[in-house]
Formats: C-alpha cells, sequence, structure tokens
C-alpha cells in the first residue's frame, strides 16, 4: 500500500537499528504517550530492535485508558434512558463502569451502537427522529476536530435528537504532569496525529523548561526507529529540540482550520485523568452556545458513587511506573475477553497490547 | 484511537470524498482541508481527511534513510 508499505522496508528497519546500536551509549528512557505507538512498537517488535540502554515507556497516552470512570456511569445511565440511542466509538463499549458495562446494558436491551464517525451518528439522528442520539466523544486533539465538525453540522441542520457526551482530552498537559510528577524519562516520541492537527510549537516548554527532547513521530517501524534515532543523536550531544521525523503529515503550524472548528464549539477544563488526578485546563467541554447538544445539559443524569476496580492497577501503568506484567490481575483475571480495567479493553491500552503481542 | 491512514481520494463531491481503503470504498469528508483534489492521498481518521500528505517530504524521509543505509555500510 502506497505511504505504507515503504515505511516498513526490512532492509531499512535493520540499518536504523544497526545504527541505533553504534550511536546509543547512554542509559535512556523514551517515553511515548499515543495509544497508536504503544500498539505499533508491539506490533513491530521495536523493543527487540534497540539496544539495552535504552528504556521505551508508556505513557498516558491511551485516551479510553486516561478517561475517568464517571464518564462510563454516564454513558450507562444514559444507555438505560427510554428511546436512546447511544453511537460510539469500539473501545468504549467493554470498559468497566463504576457497575456496569455499555455491552451489559446492549445485552440486557440497550441501544448501543458502534459508530466508525460522528457522521455516522448525525445520519442516524436524521432517520431516527422518534430517539434521542447521543455520541460519546472521547480522543485527543486528533478526534475532536470531527466532533467539533458534527457537531457544527447538527447546528446548520438544526437536529433537535442529538448530543454529545464530551470526554476530549488534549496534549501537552499530560507530558508536563508526568515531568512535575518526576517519572524519569531523557525525552518523548510525541503524538504524530494529534500534532498533524496542533503543529509543535505546544511542545517547546518541554525543551525550554525540562531540557527533553520532542520529537513527532509517525506509526510505522521506520518511523519509529528514526524517531528514537533522533532523539538518541540528541541525547548523545546533550543538545534537546523539538523535531519533526513525521514530516510527511505534520507541519509546524498544524491544521489551522482543523483547530478553528475546535476553539469554536470547545472552550478548555480542567480534568480528571486516571492516574494522574486532576490536569488544569486539559480537556474540551462544550460551550454554552452548543448547550442543546451537549447531553450534559440535555438529560438530567444522576450517577452514584464511583469506584475503580479493586487490583487493577491501571493509573501506574499509564504513567509508566508499572509494566503491565507487574500486576497481579494481569492475564490471570484481567485478559481481553474479562477485562477488569480499562488498560486492557481498549486496543491502545499497554495491558491489552502487551497481552495481545506477548510482551513481558 | 490516533489510527489514521494514508488513502487516495478517488472522487469528490462537495466536502465528500471517496476514498479506497484495501478494496472497501469509504466516504469521508473533507470539510477540515483547504483545498482537497481527487488523486491526493490524505490522512483519514474518524471519517474525517485530517492533513493532505506532503509527497516531497515523503520521498526526502525515505532518501534519507537510503544515505543513512549507505553511511551504516561505510562504516
Amino acid at each position: 500500500m502506497k505511504y505504507i508499505s515503504e515505511f516498513r522496508d526490512t532492509k531499512q528497519v535493520k540499518e536504523l537499528s544497526d545504527i541505533i546500536h553504534k550511536l546509543s551509549k547512554k542509559e535512556i528512557s523514551i517515553m511515548e504517550v499515543c495509544g497508536s505507538h504503544t500498539m505499533a512498537i508491539h506490533r513491530f517488535g521495536i523493543r527487540d530492535l534497540l539496544p539495552s540502554n535504552i528504556n521505551l515507556i508508556s505513557g498516558p497516552g491511551c485516551p479510553v485508558c486516561v478517561t475517568a470512570i464517571d464518564f462510563i456511569d454516564k454513558a450507562v445511565e444514559l444507555a438505560k434512558m427510554e428511546d436512546v440511542i447511544i453511537t460510539t466509538f469500539g473501545d468504549l463499549i467493554k470498559v468497566p463502569g463504576s457497575y456496569s458495562t455499555l455491552e451489559k446494558e446492549k445485552a440486557a436491551g440497550a441501544d448501543v451502537r458502534i459508530v466508525y464517525s460522528i457522521l455516522e451518528a448525525i445520519d442516524l439522528a436524521i432517520t431516527h427522529t422518534d430517539k434521542n442520539i447521543i455520541f460519546l466523544a472521547i480522543g485527543f486533539e486528533t478526534t475532536a476536530p470531527s466532533t467539533a465538525a458534527g457537531i457544527m453540522k447538527a447546528q446548520e441542520m438544526n437536529l433537535k435528537n442529538f448530543s454529545v457526551l464530551c470526554a476530549h482530552k488534549i496534549m501537552p498537559p499530560p507530558m508536563k504532569a508526568i515531568i512535575e510528577e518526576g517519572i524519569k524519562t531523557d525525552g518523548f516520541l510525541a503524538p504524530g496525529h494529534v500534532s498533524v492537527i496542533t503543529g509543535i510549537e505546544m511542545y517547546n516548554f518541554i525543551v525550554d523548561k525540562f531540557h527533553k527532547g520532542v520529537v513527532v513521530s509517525g506509526f510505522e517501524p521506520i518511523d519509529i526507529l528514526q524517531s528514537i534515532l533522533m532523539l538518541v543523536k540528541q541525547l548523545e550531544e546533550n543538545k534537546p529540540k523539538v523535531e519533526i521525523q513525521y514530516t510527511r503529515f505534520v507541519k509546524p503550524e498544524g491544521n489551522q482550520k482543523a483547530r478553528d472548528l475546535v476553539e469554536n464549539v470547545f472552550d478548555f477544563t480542567d480534568a480528571s485523568w486516571r492516574g494522574l488526578g486532576t490536569i488544569q485546563q486539559s480537556a474540551l467541554k462544550i460551550r454554552t452556545e452548543f448547550e442543546q447538544f451537549d447531553s450534559e445539559k440535555v438529560f438530567d443524569i444522576k450517577i452514584g458513587k464511583t469506584r475503580e476496580p479493586k487490583g487493577c492497577i491501571c493509573g501506574q501503568v499509564l504513567k509508566g511506573l508499572n509494566r503491565p506484567s507487574d500486576c497481579k490481575l494481569f492475564g490471570k483475571v484481567c485478559t481481553p475477553e474479562n477485562p477488569t480495567g480499562a488498560c486492557m479493553v481498549s486496543s491502545e491500552g499497554a495491558c491489552h497490547v502487551f497481552y495481545r503481542y506477548g510482551a513481558n | 484511537m490516533c489510527l489514521g491512514i494514508p488513502v487516495k481520494i478517488e472522487s469528490l463531491e462537495g466536502e465528500e470524498a471517496k476514498v479506497n481503503l484495501s478494496g472497501n470504498i469509504l466516504r469521508i469528508s473533507t470539510s477540515l482541508l483547504d483545498d482537497p483534489k481527487v488523486g491526493d492521498y490524505v490522512l483519514v481518521h474518524a471519517g474525517f481527511a485530517l492533513q493532505k500528505i506532503d509527497e516531497d517530504e515523503a520521498k526526502k524521509t525515505l532518501d534519507l534513510l537510503k544515505e543513512l543505509g549507505m553511511v551504516s555500510d561505510n562504516s
């Protein structure tokens, strides 16, 4: 496939691995903060291609995993309501809430449908005028513009039966939180598709204030290895900077049109991140001008006391302090078929990835 | 979640494009792009095109790797 296969060329993968082995002398830790990077690193066996002095850590990059449990509890309550269709990206359906999951509610008769895009949810609102369509919006800046575009379209069409339960989060506040918590990392692989939207200026403080390097990386094996090589060079020369490896899609200025749409529809707000607690100005909420499309304003959602699953160390895994295999439940009680925590449910969660690709 | 794939715009009608993904024709929105054209390769995520590929940069990335290959052979 064009623009994919060329970036998986095995000869060049080996050459990159050889060069990294030659150049890399210092003990270094590199953190990625993107679920798709977590998946790609394990799927392509990147760790095995690196020398032992490079430690790759998975950080809080999986949007499903970092979303606080009350979001699922609210979605579950909405699913129980009459004449409601819940539309969601696939991952969310099995995520454990305090008392139930969307999958369990579906089995009990709730109308819960997996969609690929908010546009499908809007189509449902048009064809099912007797139902209230609710779209569960999670994801980082890669996904927020599409939710914004969806809400704008709903406004243009004057839809009366469509709303969004919003849990979008943004980068780089969690990267700042990780550093300020003292978690050891010498540099970051920055999320390639988030950066397509945001551009790279927002990473400058990581170099200026904290003297750690940032390389914006693509998702194919060659992209990830090239990015690691760029970070190794920065660290060996002690010259941290912000660089783009994924130049075929990431421009320094990002996608301004997409950002304008997001700013038109959303405001920034504080949010609770699993593992990191409350991070200020780290999430998006729907502006009051669009409150007729905000499920939290349209519906009176009442949830009980939240509770995290017992024994689950998702929070520690999300900060890179523990590997999934450190968890007592991993692979025994907690598996993709029977997940205890969010990190095992999401296809981009570290636990799921470790389980699927047999890492340790 | 951030899964995005480069696909080619096969046809365009207003802000709706048809792209070919492994033989499946997908309808996607180009409302986040300036000036999309038939034949453009775009990054698609959750039903929306997020960016056009910069073909020169794609080539540069691969050419750089070939250069690195030459370096590692000689050292």
